[in-house]
């Protein structure tokens, strides 16, 4: 197991990665039967290349976490098929995909264990899949949270932490696991723009020392165009992909490019194609989901 | 698994209703075979051999509900369940919204009720008898004092735990002291009271059974009546069947009460279940 | 009727009842009023109390009340060395009442939480067992506590077996349901998010179902407990030997008034530390929950 923590080798431009390719291929969602039944993904296309950023982008309630959670392993789909690094992991075989730790969601509300400590959550999936030893599991976790500057707070609980630092604790639990994917479910929707901002470059800095392709859910178009490599705007309820939006910005990025003027102009693109699916899904009267 | 686009799965399967039943008819079965074990083998159940059979409880349920003893029994029972928890609702509901309100009358008198909170309330049983000068009345006090605690100590809670920026908005827009009272303070409360009532209702059909078991079987008081006694004076006739049937009808009676309290309440609190 | 109705539960998802005493538990909301009683006023509060209680019993002798036992009748009983009817604190036969009732209330609440706190974490674990037990459960639990008295003198020779079985059965429903809507608390997505790290079905239950519920089964067992000493009370006071229930019945019968005054302040005073001792090992167990709303450190 290489330590990647130590390792702040590839800082450079597009990431190269043999692992973590999505393809979703044709998937419908409906819950319900007969009268109520209600699509919320439907005949849905598209791929993530292996090391990419894909930003999810759509009204709130449109359906895009149902999307994510059919990755997940959380939920089935009804028709169509996901792939990963050309590997089904669901399909007309299978409608549900095992959970499992190359696939590690971060979500939307938080979901640290708060009978744990810092350090312990971090720890936790190696430690319970077998594959570190608890003490390597917990050093592991140690320099995962100084990377990300925590490690002050890896004794405390996740309770007694500020929101945006439980954020990056959750995001170190996911990491530690080197998984293929990371699925992030509007993890920065409660937090305020500053915090945010923080978070986002953050975010990259952890992403361009470990090489992983990121799911990111989201409703805030700032956020996804100044981490993406792609946008997939997707239609208010059913989620299909509207528009794709490939970002040239060349990655990596920092908070200099947002004044930059190809960032307003995917950022005018982006509201363009997002407006319309957003007055539909508020005349739809979607409660927030 | 019926789950929502949220992605909570709501739990209830297809099969609850299936499943419930069958649980149930199998713990019938169970007893009954149980309970006739001795009858056909000559080797006795443990425990349940000493019961009577849900078929003999059963005949004895057409039996007893037929006589007019019964039904009085029941009502007795209810008009003492019902004068015990109206008081304490009617004596708890303000001094719980007292509580929260006056700061000095909490600091002096909160303190004394929780030092007599802990007392069992059937531990009141002689001092009651010794003070009201009717059995009845003593009996009511019990069931009052059962209730009285439970929902003052709700009521408190519940009107602590107000968003305070309900009461700031509220007196901003200038509202006065007794109508923040009226249109906040109160309206918060009620979930609280709604909960805090359905459990007591079911504490007073507790205290009132116990109050009427042991004012026929000690010392205390004569009989009383009641569904209590009812179950008591089955015991001591030998008649274990009607026994069964007593706290069947206890059972039925208090979980009726519960559900009432608490539909009376959804009525009373149409906000609650409208998120 | 397979659903726990959420209404009959308190704010917190605790059910309360008026023999809990310790509902003081560890909600955030209830601690301004755990730390507002300032000391004078709350002596005033109990100054006045026991004032009321000397002049309307011995002083005015206002009618009904003069037939109950005064303040200071009791005190000087209870402080006795010699007293009157035989009970006070120097008497061996007062701890003999307290040991007894102790030993019960030992005995019931342990196989209640033993058996009560399994059971209620397999009921909210899994849905399968749950739709299939909990309708029996739901079945027996409206019936009150003393109406199971003629029944379990039936099923168990001799009033010791059958003292504790009552209040075993008050603890034990208490604690299975507070248990399982502990489980049922627990945020999904916290499920959810062990699951993908790579977590076994019963590592989930080790690490975040039994953790996950503490909170509410510590309220359950502190309601518990409370609910045991009040169905104890009831039970002694119907059969059984010693016991403080037994004690303030016989005392009754035998016109010694301020025996029944000092049967109750015990009471009181005992469950009241029972409950606190519950709290107390709730809160070393918990201690993440206490260091949140930062009480700990």
């Amino acid at each position: 197991m290489t330590d990647l923590a130590l390792e702040p080798a590839s800082r450079g431009a597009p990431q190269t990665s043999s692992r973590g390719a999505i393809s979703i291929r044709n998937v419908v969602k409906t819950y319900g039967s007969g009268a109520s039944q209600v699509t919320a993904v439907d005949d849905c296309s598209f791929e993530v290349a292996a090391g990419e950023i894909c930003m999810v982008v759509g009204p709130s309630g449109c359906g895009k976490t149902s999307l994510l959670n059919a990755i997940a392993g959380f939920h089935d789909i009804t028709s169509g098929e996901i792939l990963i690094d050309g590997e089904t992991i669901c399909g007309p075989d299978r409608p549900m995909a095992a959970p499992g730790p190359d696939r590690v969601v971060v979500f939307q509300n938080g979901a640290l264990f708060p009978w744990k400590t810092n350090l312990e959550n971090v720890a936790f999936g190696p430690t319970m899949q077998g594959t570190m030893t608890e003490a390597a599991a917990k050093a592991r976790a140690r320099s995962l949270l100084a990377e990300v500057g925590l490690d002050d707070v890896a004794e405390r609980f996740p309770g007694e932490i500020s929101s945006g630092m439980r954020r990056r604790v959750e995001i170190a639990r996911a990491v530690i696991n080197e998984p293929r994917v990371l699925l992030l479910d509007e993890p920065y929707r409660a937090l305020d723009a500053l915090t945010k901002q923080v978070m986002h470059e953050a975010l990259l800095e952890l992403y361009y020392r470990n090489k992983v392709t990121i799911f990111f859910i989201t409703h805030d178009l700032e956020e996804a165009v100044f981490l993406g490599h792609k946008l997939v705007i997707s239609t208010a309820r059913p989620c299909r992909p509207k528009t794709i939006i490939e970002v040239d910005i060349p990655h990596p990025r920092d908070r200099s490019v947002i004044t930059s003027p190809r960032f307003r102009e995917l950022m005018e693109a982006a509201h363009e194609a997002v407006r319309q699916e957003a007055v539909a899904a508020f005349q739809a009267g979607d409660k927030e989901g | 698994m019926a789950a929502g686009p949220t992605g909570v799965a709501v739990a209830r399967s297809p099969y609850a209703l299936r499943r419930a039943v069958v649980a149930l008819a199998a713990c019938a079965v169970l007893w009954q075979l149980g309970a006739r074990l001795d009858d056909w083998t000559g080797v006795g159940a443990p425990g349940v051999g000493a019961l009577p059979s849900p078929v003999e409880v059963a005949m004895a349920a057409g039996r007893v509900v037929v006589e007019p003893g019964y039904w009085i029994s029941s009502a007795l029972s209810f008009v003492r369940v019902m004068g015990g928890f109206l008081i304490a609702l009617a004596a708890a509901v303000p001094l719980g919204l007292l509580f929260a309100t006056n700061r000095t009358f909490r600091a002096i008198a909160f303190p004394v009720f929780e030092v007599i909170r802990p007392i069992p309330p059937l531990a009141w049983v002689p001092a009651a008898i010794i003070f009201w000068p009717t059995q009845e009345a003593a009996i009511t006090f019990i069931t009052f004092l059962g209730a009285f605690f439970t929902i003052t100590i709700n009521v408190l809670s519940g009107a602590l735990s107000i968003d305070p920026r309900f009461v700031e908005a509220a007196r901003s827009l200038g509202a006065s002291r007794m109508t923040v009272f009226r249109r906040i303070v109160l309206p918060a409360t009620a979930p609280s009271i709604v909960v805090a009532s359905s459990i007591a209702i079911g504490l007073s059909w507790e205290v009132v059974v116990a109050a009427e078991i042991i004012s026929g079987s000690s010392a205390m008081g004569s009989n009383s009546g009641g569904l209590g006694h009812f179950i008591w004076a089955s015991y001591l006739g030998g008649s274990y069947d009607d026994i069964i049937v007593g706290m069947i009808s206890i059972g039925i009676a208090g979980y009726l009460c519960s559900a009432a309290v608490r539909k009376a309440g959804a009525l009373l609190t149409p906000w609650i279940n409208a998120r | 009727m397979t659903e726990i109705d959420a209404k009959a539960l308190g704010a917190d998802g605790a059910v309360r009842t008026a023999s809990a005493f310790p509902p003081t538990p560890t909600t955030v909301a209830r601690r301004p009023f755990r730390a507002s009683p300032k000391l004078p006023l709350s002596l005033v509060g109990f100054a006045a109390f026991l004032l009321a209680w000397h002049l309307a019993v011995e002083v005015w002798r206002l009618p009904r009340f003069a037939k109950l036992p005064g303040l200071v009748e009791v005190f000087v009983e209870w402080t006795s060395t010699d007293p009157m009817y035989g009970v006070s604190l120097f008497t061996a036969e007062y701890y003999q009442h307290i040991l007894v009732s102790l030993k019960r209330i030992v005995a019931a609440f342990s196989a209640a939480t033993l058996l009560g706190v399994p059971l209620g974490l397999l009921l909210g674990w899994s849905q399968r067992f749950r739709e299939y037990v909990f309708p029996v459960f739901e079945t027996l639990r409206p019936v009150p506590i003393l109406a199971w008295v003629p029944i379990s003198i039936i099923l168990f020779s001799g009033a010791e077996t059958s003292v504790v079985f009552l209040t075993f059965i008050a603890a034990f429903f208490v604690t299975t349901l507070n248990t399982m809507t502990g489980v049922q608390s627990i945020d999904p997505s916290v499920v959810r998010a062990a699951r993908c790290l790579g977590a076994s079905p019963r590592q989930i239950f080790r690490h975040i179902v039994a953790p996950g519920a503490l909170p509410h089964i510590f309220t359950g067992l502190q309601v518990s407990m409370g609910v045991s000493w009040f169905s104890l009370v009831a039970a002694e006071m119907v059969s059984g030997e010693f016991g403080l229930g037994y004690l303030i019945n016989t005392a009754y019968a035998k016109i010694q008034y301020p025996t029944i005054a000092i049967g109750m302040i015990t009471l009181g005073a005992v469950g009241y530390a029972s409950s606190a001792l519950v709290r107390l090992v709730g809160a070393r167990l918990m201690a993440w929950r206490l260091r949140e709303i930062g009480v700990g450190r």
